[in-house]
């Protein structure tokens, strides 16, 4: 073969895992895709596509019992046979990797030069002088700050952004020719984020390196892709050059797929769905379930005065403290939220966006009466519910705001079925006469939610995570609340599962008038849900004004570098800007 | 680095003080001290001149506070049974047990490692499996029926090693040891190992089942895709992130090893420190009783305090916390 032979080339690739009956489950059927020295191709798909499968398969890390049941996998033309030492191809020499969190891919109790001159050392015979040399250059290839430093760090010591840097390093230490990149920036922030694709594509430009990209996020595939797969339920469905792929997509799921993304450019009135739930019932279950919200009938709602905020919060401030030895005793802590003022109007959708760490999540959990506040108040229908002059929490103001919470599979009783799980607010707060009217309520809150109501018979884990944060909202509404803290509601969802979730609360909106607090990282998800948005950074608030205004005329410059940052659709590579 | 130490020191005070009362306490509520000192048919007066001359009249702190000022300068007091300082008692028979948990702790770590490293290699191997099945039972036989069968079978039928005692000593002036003679190793081979079973099969296990978690880590992921030699990723990168929670449970068991020797002293007439014990509960011999607990915590908490800074040195993470 030439020069033009592709750095990886899969041919018809079928991958199963063995089941107890004797049969098999196909994880990739007929698969087949190249890749060119210095290309970029992204592998597209939801959860359970079978993309992470052909990553694993390349890096013939497969867990067993899985198999590679026929099809081939040639890198540079060769075969590639994984476990053994000796092969014309090496798994880390001609092969690198890089891994989805980089929290979690370095060893913790190694520093960072003793995992870089191992690898380099397993690989490369030469002195362990000259491969800490080697090392040294690698991390300055990658752009870390003071290389020499680094090389003593943990992987502790390091912030994500480098860790993933290190990572890379350590990818690439023998000169791969090809790199499998899984969700490398799943885990991080937009900012480094950019840095890292920016990164990945600098080293595809100029070292001809192929870069196998595992992604789910559209944006990414848009901004450093040259080509791009999509992959459904385990088959191809579409592949070709990204600009092609993601303007004119041919198969229905593509467009489909494509068509739900979260738009950050424009505010659509619902967000495309990728298959239907059953909209009437539901519609008719929210109907009436609505009749039992406050504010309509029955109970009623201390409105305060007209015009006045659902929930005011006026110089918040949240530092925590690690324990000291003695109690009583406070070691020196960090503030997490710094003087903080917003306010919610009734009825409002109000989003709280920054990266990890500004401390939007410790503002929820605030509002939601899960920590206290060191200094500032929080009023709820002029009442101070948190900090200064509150009288504490009431077990009204507990059931008026209620809470979802990010992981769906963390957030239900597992050893609870889903009906106990439904009906606990309603009995704790009292809010159905017999049990038999709570046992009807929990079913009409099931259908609210775009479910069957013989779900309240199962436990959680019978649940996608989907259907489980539909559960959540469920049993957020069970409580009656005026006010629902969505802290990350859908981030570890499928783009198809996330359109379902923001349109349900959407729907709820619209049908019961909930004021919802939104904080989210996701920038197009903020613009689609919120009517006002507040951006964070470092514990402050950097701007608030209302959703449209934000996203088109953001005032603060870090307002301005975070939308900049985000990688959309608007400009896919390889069309003319 | 020394605040730690610092603050570690401060809580091991803490944890002493709390044990000092309880041994404090057992002199004032297990039994009467004067009832079991004076004898038969003693007169109201006579006991209570011997109340007086034990200072048992004093308010309660007072007796306390004398009590650890007894206790700082190694006063433990006569032991009630045979008249002897409390102190001494002790220091004679500390080596014995100090010998006895030291062979049981290299017996079991030397042991229990490679099995729970073989076991998390190849889970569904013959050996694994049937490595497992021992240690169930290793796990599940009380310490004396191990004991016994051990005697039964090595001591009485095959007449290879004795079955109690420990054999002939050497005094080094401020210890006498048993390891230096070929009678007092054979005579430490049986206990030892009954005492080692238990704790054998808890590292083993333990290590099982750490380094299986370790092993589908991400990092070791990683690793495997960097195409390090796979002796390299399991010897050196996994064992040692596997062996964090060992130094946690090996110290903790230590502790336990000492405390529980007891039973293994009792079954082969080991004249250990839980020989002592035994013979003191028996005959409410509180001093004894009382030195022995507040010795038995001090261990646990000088053990406790060192896996702790054990701890800081092989887990770069903590080292960053404390300082």
């Amino acid at each position: 073969m030439g020069d033009a032979a592709p750095v990886l080339a899969i041919r018809d690739l079928r991958i199963e895992y063995p089941l107890a009956d004797g049969g098999a489950f196909v994880a990739v059927e007929g698969a087949s895709l190249a890749i060119q020295p210095g290309e970029i191709h992204a592998l597209v798909g939801e959860s359970g596509a079978g993309k992470t499968t052909i990553g694993n398969a390349v890096l013939g890390l497969i867990e067993k019992p899985g198999r590679i049941a026929a099809g081939s996998i040639l890198i540079d033309g060769k075969p590639f046979v994984s476990g053994d030492p000796n092969g014309e191809v090496r798994l880390g020499r001609d092969i690198g990797a890089v891994f989805q969190d980089p929290m979690t891919s370095l060893n913790p109790l190694f520093t960072v030069e003793s995992q870089l001159v191992e690898t380099i050392l397993a690989h490369r015979p030469m002195g362990r002088r000259a491969a800490r040399d080697r090392a040294l250059e690698l991390l300055r290839s990658v752009g870390i700050p003071e290389p020499e430093r680094r090389l003593g760090a943990y992987p502790h010591q390091l912030s994500g952004g480098q860790r993933q840097r290190v990572v890379i390093a350590a990818a690439l230490a023998c000169q791969p020719r090809l790199l499998v990149a899984d969700e490398p920036t799943t885990a991080l922030d937009v900012s480094i984020q950019a840095q890292i694709l920016d990164l990945l594509r600098d080293l595809a430009d100029t070292q001809g390196i192929g870069i196998l990209l595992v992604t789910h996020n559209m944006g990414v595939v848009a901004q450093i892709a040259d080509r791009v797969t999509i992959m459904h339920r385990g088959a191809i469905v579409e592949s070709g050059p990204t600009a092609q792929v993601l303007r004119q997509p041919q198969a229905d799921y593509a467009r489909a797929l494509i068509a739900a993304v979260p738009r950050i450019d424009v505010r659509l009135d619902r967000f495309p769905m990728l298959d239907g739930v059953n909209h009437q019932k539901a519609a008719r279950a929210r109907g009436a379930f609505r009749g039992k919200l406050p504010g309509t009938v029955g109970e009623s709602a201390p409105a305060g005065e007209p015009g006045a905020p659902l929930l005011e919060v006026r110089n918040l401030t949240v530092d925590y403290q690690a324990a000291g030895w003695l109690p009583g005793v406070a070691r020196k802590g960090f503030r997490a939220v710094d003087d903080v003022s917003f306010s919610i109007m009734p009825g409002e959708v109000f989003g709280l966006v920054g990266e990890s760490g500004c401390g939007k999540t410790t503002i929820a959990n605030v509002v939601a009466g899960l920590r206290r506040p060191t200094g500032g108040t929080v009023r709820f229908r002029g009442a101070a519910i948190a900090g200064e002059g509150s009288a504490g929490w009431t077990v009204r103001s507990r059931r008026a705001i209620q809470m979802i919470f990010q992981d769906p599979y963390s957030s239900l009783n597992a050893r609870m079925r889903v009906g106990s799980i439904l009906s606990e607010p309603i009995l704790f707060y009292r809010l159905a006469a017999t049990r038999d009217e709570a046992r009807r309520d929990v079913e009409t809150l099931i259908e609210a939610v775009g479910m069957d109501a013989d779900a309240a018979g199962r436990f959680p884990h019978a649940f996608s995570g989907g259907q489980r944060q539909r559960l959540s909202i469920a049993r957020a509404l069970g409580a009656r609340p005026t006010l629902i803290v969505c802290d990350e509601p859908t981030s570890s969802l499928d783009v198809s599962i996330q359109a379902q979730i923001l349109n349900l609360l959407k729907d709820l909106r619209d049908a019961t008038g909930l004021t919802l607090l939104l904080i989210s990282h996701d920038l197009a998800v903020v613009r689609q849900m919120c009517d006002r948005v507040a951006v964070m950074k470092s514990g402050k608030l950097v701007e608030t004004a209302a959703a449209e205004t934000l996203f088109t005329a953001p005032e603060h410059p870090y307002t301005r570098d975070l939308l900049a940052l985000v990688p959309t659709l608007d400009h896919v590579r390889g069309e003319p800007r | 680095m020394i605040r730690v130490v610092l603050e570690r020191l401060a809580q091991a005070v803490l944890v002493l003080l709390a044990v000092s009362a309880v041994s404090f306490a057992m002199f004032r509520y297990v039994g009467d001290p004067v009832a079991a000192m004076s004898r038969e048919g003693a007169s109201l007066q006579e006991k209570a001149e011997l109340r007086q001359s034990l200072g048992l009249d004093r308010p309660v702190l007072v007796q306390y506070g004398a009590f650890l000022q007894r206790t700082l300068k190694g006063d433990w007091g006569i032991s009630y049974r045979n008249q002897q300082p409390v102190t001494k008692l002790l220091a004679d028979r500390l080596p014995a047990t100090l010998e006895l948990v030291l062979m049981a702790t290299l017996l079991s770590l030397s042991l229990g490692i490679p099995l729970g490293v073989v076991c998390a290699l190849r889970p569904d191997g013959i050996v694994a499996r049937l490595i497992q099945a021992v240690s169930l039972i290793g796990i599940s036989t009380p310490t004396f029926v191990t004991g016994i069968v051990l005697i039964l079978v090595f001591a009485v039928t095959l007449g290879w090693l004795p079955s109690f005692g420990r054999g002939p000593t050497v005094d080094l002036g401020w210890w006498t040891t048993g390891l230096l003679t070929l009678g007092g190793l054979k005579a430490l081979v049986l206990p030892a190992i009954t005492l080692a079973l238990y704790q054998l099969t808890l590292i083993m296990r333990l290590v099982r089942s750490e380094l299986i978690d370790v092993l589908s880590t991400d990092y070791i992921r990683f690793a495997k895709a960097r195409g390090l030699p796979s002796r390299y990723i399991h010897y050196r990168l996994a064992l040692r992130n596997a062996l964090m929670p060992v130094i946690t449970v090996t110290g903790l068991q230590v502790g336990s090893l000492i405390a529980f020797a007891i039973v293994t002293e009792t079954v082969f007439q080991w004249p250990g420190m839980g020989l002592l014990f035994i013979q003191a509960v028996s005959f409410a011999d509180v001093p004894v009783m009382a030195a022995y607990l507040l010795f038995v915590g001090l261990i646990f908490v000088i053990i406790n305090s060192v896996v702790d800074l054990l701890y800081a040195v092989v887990d770069p993470r903590l080292r960053v916390r404390a300082g």
